[in-house]
């Protein structure tokens, strides 16, 4: 277990250096001068050199990465050219309403994508497993923009129920706190929601034809039982490895999300940060998203020995 | 006693005369011929999912082609006099804060996302067949293919196209690149995947031994069974390469902003969305349909191409 555990530890070094190497690229291999870019169509040729010198276009390629990775473990992200502030402050004065949305977002989907997709199983072929999987449809094919606004029109501008934009910092009391998030993650949940009831109605309906369900139904264990404990035990390490890949589509969607809600998070600096060209915040944001995806995927695939002690390595 | 036990070699064969077969009573009319349609309807009534998908498709098709025919002015056209007017039987959708006819930019804005939805499902198809045939095949290419997938995957996808449309001007033709480069890895990992279980199977074994040369292996036993798969994952990526440009343009990093498309029109729309939420809302249904149809033309045609997977997911 320890050796495996190390093995795959060390297994995420090189995706993580191939995710910097990419990032880190981009500015290189993309056509045009990306200083000239960067700088904008009003720029003086003193503006393009002054941004060329400070993303170090004007030296080799492989010193600059070698430098920027060095100073990327070291947690300097570089310094932003709009701001002049270091991209690493930036990124630590937004953090909070991200992950704040995404933590909330990701216990509402598997509250209610899970039991979802279990009854759905459960009930195979009727009218709920059709509604379920219809709204699975609906979750993939609407886009979390347009859920935003439809939840912001009716349950904050018509409805008058909840704040419509805005994000309130947790230190000012929890209600307030999660009345401004509630909206955010029902619309940034749709797709997630819809990914995870398909997964575990797949998983559960293979499960449920197991010689062990039979067994515990002959042995009068009740339906509630059967499902939750003997049945969706079994069908966990799917359902929790769709939940970890499934994260990528909560970072792209909190992208949106928060332009759609005015919520000055992450996601919101990095719309910023485009429409400015402000690169190294951008190199900093996703290099942070795809380092989170990358480990939240290592401790789950950690975890499968947890959820399904039958996994030795 | 031998006589009881059946084996079948020993049938009197010679009992069975011609004539008795020729005199046998015709079969009773027990069971109703059954009534298989055949032809295109046929086929349409057994797959209803894809008969919707494809029709709702072929509809937004049409509308996007016959655009200039259906009643649209000019989609571009400014007229401040008539700014924000609301939906009304001269201005079907309104028109925006220019006092552009918000119908008129709707029909012709179907046109981006479709080309987008198309052109990413085709160009990132043919990319990832080529990269995966290639891993799939060429052992010490496919660990290093194979890693700088991961890499590329564990950035998600909407967040490497913004990075990649960072660095360009806005252009259709880059919200293509930037969405197909973004989608790539996951067709290669597909293709890979059929590739590599497909060479287990026995016919490969026996054209390898009757010494069919690796080419012709590829073009006859693997690629015709990598183009089910590979379908129904385009129709996927079509629907998410829609999604994805909506985004790109409604956060200001996608198609310019002269062109009328679903992305634009809604992020215009976005400062007036409290007042004026038709600017926002009409593209948004659009847009939502469209993925809706892609959506179901793949689950319909993931259902027929391969019907064991039917009931499960």
């Amino acid at each position: 277990m320890l050796a495996y555990t190390l093995r795959r530890i060390v297994a995420t070094i090189p995706v993580m250096a191939v995710v910097a190497l990419f990032v880190f690229s981009l500015l290189y291999i993309s056509p045009g001068d990306p200083a000239a870019v960067i700088a904008g169509d009003q720029a003086t040729p003193a503006d393009v050199e002054r941004i060329r010198a400070s993303l170090g276009l004007d030296r080799p390629y492989l010193v600059r990465f070698a430098e920027w990775a060095w100073n990327i473990m070291r947690g300097d992200l570089g310094t932003s050219i709009f701001t002049n502030l270091p991209v690493s402050t930036m990124i630590q004065q937004r953090i909070q309403p991200t992950l704040s949305l995404m933590v909330i977002t990701l216990i509402l989907a598997i509250c209610i994508a899970v039991p979802m997709g279990v009854v759905a199983a459960w009930k195979q072929g009727t009218w709920i497993d059709r509604l379920v999987m219809g709204f699975a449809v609906l979750g993939f094919s609407v886009p979390v923009f347009v859920v935003g606004y439809l939840l912001a029109y009716v349950f904050a501008l018509e409805l008058d129920w909840l704040p419509v934009q805005g994000y309130t910092p947790f230190e000012r009391g929890f209600w307030p706190w999660l009345q401004n998030l509630i909206l955010p993650s029902v619309a940034l949940g749709g797709v997630y929601i819809a990914l995870i009831a398909r997964i575990t109605r797949a998983t559960m309906l293979e499960v449920l034809q197991q010689d062990y369900i039979r067994t515990a139904r002959a042995k009068g264990v009740a339906q509630p039982g059967i499902l939750f404990l003997h049945a969706l035990k079994n069908a966990a390490v799917p359902i929790v490895t769709v939940i970890g890949i499934g994260v990528a589509l909560l970072i792209g969607g909190a992208v949106v999300t928060e332009s759609v809600f005015a919520i000055p998070g992450l996601g919101r600096l990095t719309v910023d940060a485009i429409l400015r060209r402000d690169y190294p915040v951008i190199q900093g944001v996703i290099l942070l998203f795809s380092f989170t995806y990358v480990l939240v995927n290592l401790v789950i695939d950690l975890l499968y020995t947890l959820f399904d002690p039958r996994i030795r390595y | 006693m031998s006589t009881s036990t059946f084996q079948p070699g020993a049938l009197p064969r010679a009992a069975l005369r011609a004539e008795d077969v020729a005199a046998a009573a015709p079969m009773p009319d027990i069971l109703p011929p059954v009534k298989a349609r055949r032809g295109f309807l046929g086929f349409l009534r057994r797959n209803p999912t894809i008969a919707v998908g494809g029709g709702l498709m072929l509809l937004i098709i049409l509308m996007a082609v016959l655009a200039p025919l259906l009643w649209t002015v000019d989609p571009t056209a400014l007229a401040p006099a008539r700014r924000t007017r609301e939906p009304s039987a001269l201005y079907w959708f309104g028109t925006d804060m220019l006092g552009r006819d918000v119908y008129s930019r709707v029909l012709h804005g179907a046109r981006v996302s479709l080309i987008v939805g198309f052109a990413v499902a085709f160009f990132s198809s043919v990319i990832g067949l080529a990269i995966g045939l290639t891993s799939g095949f060429i052992r010490w290419a496919d660990a290093i293919i194979m890693r700088i997938m991961d890499g590329l995957m564990s950035i998600p996808s909407i967040l490497l196209a913004i990075a990649l449309m960072a660095l360009t001007r806005g252009s259709v033709g880059n919200v293509i690149l930037a969405i197909t480069i973004a989608e790539v890895p996951r067709v290669s990992r597909l293709v890979r995947g059929v590739v590599l279980s497909l060479r287990e199977q026995p016919y490969v074994d026996a054209a390898v031994a009757s010494g069919t040369s690796t080419p012709r292996i590829i073009v006859r036993h693997i690629l015709p069974n990598t183009l089910a798969p590979l379908t129904v994952q385009a129709t996927y990526i079509c629907a998410s390469a829609m999604i994805a440009e909506s985004i790109l343009s409604f956060i200001g990093a996608g198609t310019p902003p002269i062109i009328p498309s679903w992305g634009n029109i809604m992020a215009e729309g976005r400062a007036l969305w409290q007042v004026k939420p038709y600017i926002v809302f009409f593209p948004a249904i659009f847009l939502s349909l469209t993925v809706l149809a892609v959506n179901l033309l793949g689950d319909g045609l993931r259902d027929w191409l391969d019907p064991r997977m039917a009931k499960k997911v």
